[in-house]
Order: structure tokens, then C-alpha cells, then sequence
């Protein structure tokens, strides 16, 4: 399974960034190779309008099994993410990327 | 001429100085007020003119046609706003977050996202003695003022003579929508209260009247409340204080039940008179 997360930062310890838009990074955790990675979306703080749409776009390009997030998508971005299979869990604004992990384990997450 | 009334802070005064102003211009000249906070439209609340014409408004928005696309990507490597997106071996449009801007439209080699009209609200045209009134009002669930403005500022232009006095009533605030209602006007009046809220956005409004270079005058409303603070940073900027409309239960009374203020209030018909008058002077100058 591959697991996306938007974060503030670049690693486990990083908090989980509640925005989908404007999210700084997203993180991509591959469970069968054990690798995580991430991706710097800082320049979208430029962006005036349609961020949601954009960083949507972006995960639609990366197509990960499963996105891990806090407050959920906006109506547009939910349309770009419906095009995917990618299961969406939202309510983890409050954690780091690794508790919000652990949560989704657990299926402490709720689904979007 | 145009003149636009704008605040950076909202429930300053407006409406009641652009309706007020309205019809004690329209005793003299013709003046057509024209409603531009097409989000919430309230100046109709006190101009009670016939209906003579009302029109659905629309704005244009790229529809894909599936057939005709090559997928080649074109459209959403012009579009500034994100709302032309290509997913895979589809296009997606989000309407609500396109700007007419007719982009992908004409740079699409295949001509592949025809543009097409979708209504997103209704203009109606009131007349009351010399006094003409337009408003427009943007559907429910649409987002964007800015192209219903433009659209408005467009029918003015084209049913109404130079020799109108054209009084723009503009949205609230300091973006996109008070930017189109006040980039063509002549003068542009700010309205606000003598309280640190007021000075707070009215440094905003001036900032932003600034750098669209545009002649600003400064309106106080409520005169007699707060504190002197909007007079000092008036002063130490050089900008005029045109008028004090005075802060007074009884003008809140009026206005409460839709009602003009100026012929059955003294002291707000006379400072509503020096407003009119520097108004009449830049109109002999301007015709």
C-alpha cells in the first residue's frame, strides 16, 4: 500500500498539516518497501486561486492507495480525488504523520 | 463622470451616502446610481423607482468537448486560476473557479473548450424622477462578483449618455470586487467611521486607491463617536475630509425603515449639500 500524508514538514515526527490545498509537503509512505518520501509543495502559498484544484491534481498524479489528512478536501478538490481509487481518512490535523499512521492502523481515522 | 463610494470596512455608510447622494444629485441632473455589491445589493431598500427593465446576466465558461480533445495538457498550462484541469484522459472545468478569461478557449489547438453562457445573476433598472437605479444580484451559490461587475459597468456604459452622473455604490473591502467597481471612476469616495476599526481599513481602502492612482476624498460617517485618530492620519496624509455626516439615533431610525435621510434630517442635508457641491464643481469641469 501506498500512503500519502499532507504534512508540515519531511518526516515522521513532522505535524500532519490540516489543509489539503495549501498543504506544505506530502508525504508518500511505501509500506512494502518501507520508504518514505516527500514532496515540497511550499510554492503553492503564491497560489491565489484554485490550490485545492492544483494539489489535487498533484495527488491524482501520484496516485497513492490511501490520503491521510486533517480537515478533508474542498468541494473541487473532492471532484479530482472521486477520478481515483485512493481512499481519503481526514481528522488527523491534530497529529504527527507517524501517530496519524498508527491511527489509520488502528482505524482510528475516519473516512472522508 | 463616475464616481465610486467604497469603505474598507463594511457598515460604514455606503449605501445610505450612495442613495442619499443619488437623489439629492438627481433634484438637479441626471444621475444613475448603480448597486455594485452584487453579493448583497441593499441601496433598492431606498430607492423606490419603477421597474422598467430586467435581464438575466451571464458569464462565459469553457465546456470540453471529449471528441474534439487531444489531451495535449494546452489548457491547464494557460489557465492561471487551476479551474481547467487535465486528469488522466479527461478534462475537468470547475466552473466556480474560472474567470471568463477565455484562455484555454482560444490557445486550445484543437478548439476543444468552446465557450458557453451560464447565468449567474440578474440586473434590474429602476426610474424615479431624474434618478435612474441598476442593480445586479448574483445567483445563489455562485462565488464570483467580479464578472457580474464588469457586466454591470458594461450595460451602464452602453444605455446611459455621457452626461449622466454615474454613482457607483461598491462592494465592501479592499479586493478584486471594489477593484473592478472603483478602476473606472473619476472620484473615488471613502467612507468611514472615526474609530480605530475605521482608520484600521480605511488605511487599507487608501492603500489600495493608491496604487490603482486614483483621486480619493475621504467622507466621515458618525461623526461625534470614537476618536480623532482618522482626522489626525487625514491630516498628516494630506487627504481631504470632505464632510462629517453626524452620528445621531434618529438617522438610524430612518434608515431602519428604508427611508432617505437627508430631506427630514438638518444637519446630514447639510453635509450631504458640501459633498454634492464639490461633486457639481468636477462635473462642470469634466463636461
Amino acid at each position: 500500500m501506498k500512503i500519502a500524508f499532507t504534512a508540515k514538514g519531511t518526516g515522521w515526527d513532522s505535524a500532519i498539516d490540516p489543509r489539503l490545498g495549501r498543504t506544505e509537503y506530502i508525504l508518500l509512505y511505501d509500506e512494502e518497501k518501507d520508504e518514505l518520501s516527500a514532496i515540497d509543495n511550499r510554492e503553492i502559498e503564491g497560489v491565489a486561486h484554485g490550490a485545492g484544484t492544483k494539489t489535487a491534481q498533484m495527488l491524482f498524479e501520484m496516485n497513492p492507495d490511501i490520503l491521510i489528512t486533517g480537515n478533508g478536501p474542498g468541494n473541487n478538490a473532492a471532484l479530482v480525488l472521486k477520478q481515483t481509487s485512493m481512499k481519503i481518512y481526514v481528522g488527523a490535523g491534530e497529529m504527527t504523520v507517524k501517530t496519524a499512521y498508527d491511527a489509520y492502523k488502528k482505524h482510528e481515522l475516519k473516512e472522508f | 463622470m463616475k464616481i465610486a463610494i467604497a469603505s474598507g470596512k463594511g457598515g460604514t455608510g455606503k449605501t445610505t451616502l450612495s442613495t442619499n447622494l443619488a437623489m439629492y444629485l438627481a433634484e438637479q441632473y441626471p444621475v444613475v446610481l448603480i448597486d455594485l455589491d452584487v453579493e448583497e445589493p441593499n441601496s433598492g431598500l431606498f430607492i423606490h423607482g419603477m421597474l422598467i427593465h430586467q435581464q438575466d446576466m451571464f458569464k462565459m465558461i469553457p465546456e470540453w468537448d471529449k471528441a474534439a480533445c487531444t489531451l495535449c495538457g494546452k489548457c491547464q498550462e494557460v489557465c492561471n486560476y487551476h479551474s481547467v484541469m487535465k486528469l488522466g484522459s479527461m478534462v475537468m472545468v470547475f466552473p466556480e473557479l474560472c474567470h471568463s478569461c477565455h484562455a484555454c478557449s482560444e490557445l486550445c489547438p484543437a478548439q476543444a473548450l468552446p465557450m458557453q453562457a451560464v447565468k449567474m445573476g440578474e440586473l434590474k433598472q429602476y426610474e424615479t424622477g431624474k434618478l435612474s437605479f441598476v442593480e445586479s444580484r448574483l445567483d445563489i451559490g455562485q462565488e464570483q462578483a467580479v464578472p457580474l461587475i464588469a457586466n454591470t459597468l458594461d450595460y451602464v456604459e452602453k444605455n446611459f449618455a455621457t452626461n449622466y452622473l454615474k454613482l457607483y455604490d461598491a462592494p465592501p473591502g479592499t479586493s478584486c470586487p471594489v477593484i473592478k467597481a472603483t478602476q473606472e471612476a473619476d472620484l473615488v469616495i471613502l467612507i468611514t467611521e472615526p474609530t480605530p476599526f475605521g482608520l484600521h481599513d480605511l488605511k487599507l481602502a487608501i492603500e489600495t486607491m493608491r496604487e490603482l492612482h486614483k483621486d480619493f476624498v475621504a467622507v466621515v460617517n458618525r461623526f461625534g463617536i470614537g476618536n480623532n485618530e482618522v482626522f489626525h492620519y487625514c491630516e498628516s496624509e494630506s487627504i481631504q475630509v470632505l464632510a462629517k455626516l453626524p452620528n445621531d439615533r434618529r438617522i438610524a431610525e430612518l434608515y431602519s425603515k428604508g427611508e432617505l435621510v437627508y430631506p427630514q434630517h438638518q444637519e446630514f442635508a447639510e453635509q450631504l449639500k458640501v459633498i454634492a457641491q464639490y461633486i457639481t464643481r468636477m462635473q462642470e469641469r469634466h463636461l
